[in-house]
């Protein structure tokens, strides 16, 4: 199955509303709690991400039995440096950001620790592709 | 330790969702910082911050926490409300300050998680 959510640049009110459906939907197929946190919260700051720093961007989330391929395409100023941006500490984040309770420099982190795969690809001035892929477990499953 | 129990210590006032007040929590964690709260991994987990927006929400929600206290009487509008209603989680306001809060309910026996 496939959803899609459309993300505005800047728009700090409805940043994790798509998180929060994935939640629901995670939910709804009885995913084990564990592991449905992790794809939240990696998908949650990935999310944060579009709106602190792209124009606009758009989540895919694909999900079949075995796995949760998430792809956050954003136009944006995209990552001059993936490899620094990864650092923890570094952060380019306005101070709106900051007053957020983001712009840490711990979000990739995050996302990473979060997910079982992640890549990242970006082109100055164009976007950048965050992908996430996490392994499913269902409570049945226990 | 009970929510009750809880409020009373730090002269909480319930914001959302009375019906948790007999809820236990044993962890606390205390941060500004939501990529911070966001490291947690374990669950029933009280979380003592002084930013009153609908991010501190969101982050609870991915989280899996459900209570909040906001220190310092911040101001706490309409949407953090309804959005801690949506999501079940239960929001107190308290006077002081997140270092006090922190120090009481370190000594009535709420554990760190770190």
């Amino acid at each position: 199955m496939q959803f899609k959510y459309k993300i505005a640049g800047g728009d700090f009110t409805n940043a994790g509303n798509a998180s929060s459906a994935v939640k629901k939907i995670l939910k709804q197929l009885n995913i084990f709690p564990a592991v449905s946190k992790r794809i939240v919260v990696a998908l949650y700051e990935a999310e944060v991400n579009i709106v602190a720093h792209a124009f606009s961007g758009i989540i895919e989330v694909n999900i079949d039995e075995s796995r949760i391929h998430i792809i956050l395409d954003d136009k944006g100023p995209g990552i001059p440096d993936i490899e620094k941006a990864m650092e923890i500490g570094y952060s380019t984040a306005s101070p709106q950001v900051r007053e957020m309770g983001f712009g840490a420099g711990m979000g990739l982190a995050n996302m990473k620790r979060n997910s079982d795969q992640m890549l990242i690809t970006s082109e100055i001035g164009k976007g950048t592709r965050v992908e996430l892929i996490n392994y499913l477990r269902t409570d049945a499953a226990e | 330790m009970t929510i009750k129990e809880i409020s009373d210590i730090i002269n909480g006032k319930v914001l959302c969702c009375p019906e948790k007040m007999e809820s236990r929590v044993e962890h606390a964690f205390a941060s500004d910082l939501m990529s911070d709260v966001l490291t947690v991994e374990k669950e029933n987990v009280l979380l003592i911050t002084g930013l009153a927006n609908l991010q501190a929400i969101r982050t609870a929600e991915m989280s899996d926490i459900s209570f909040i206290i906001f220190a310092r009487n911040k101001k706490i509008n309409g949407d953090i409300i309804a959005l801690a209603e949506e999501t079940g989680i239960m929001l107190m306001e308290s006077p002081f300050s997140v270092f006090k809060i922190s120090g009481e309910l370190y000594k009535a026996g709420v554990k760190p998680v770190y």
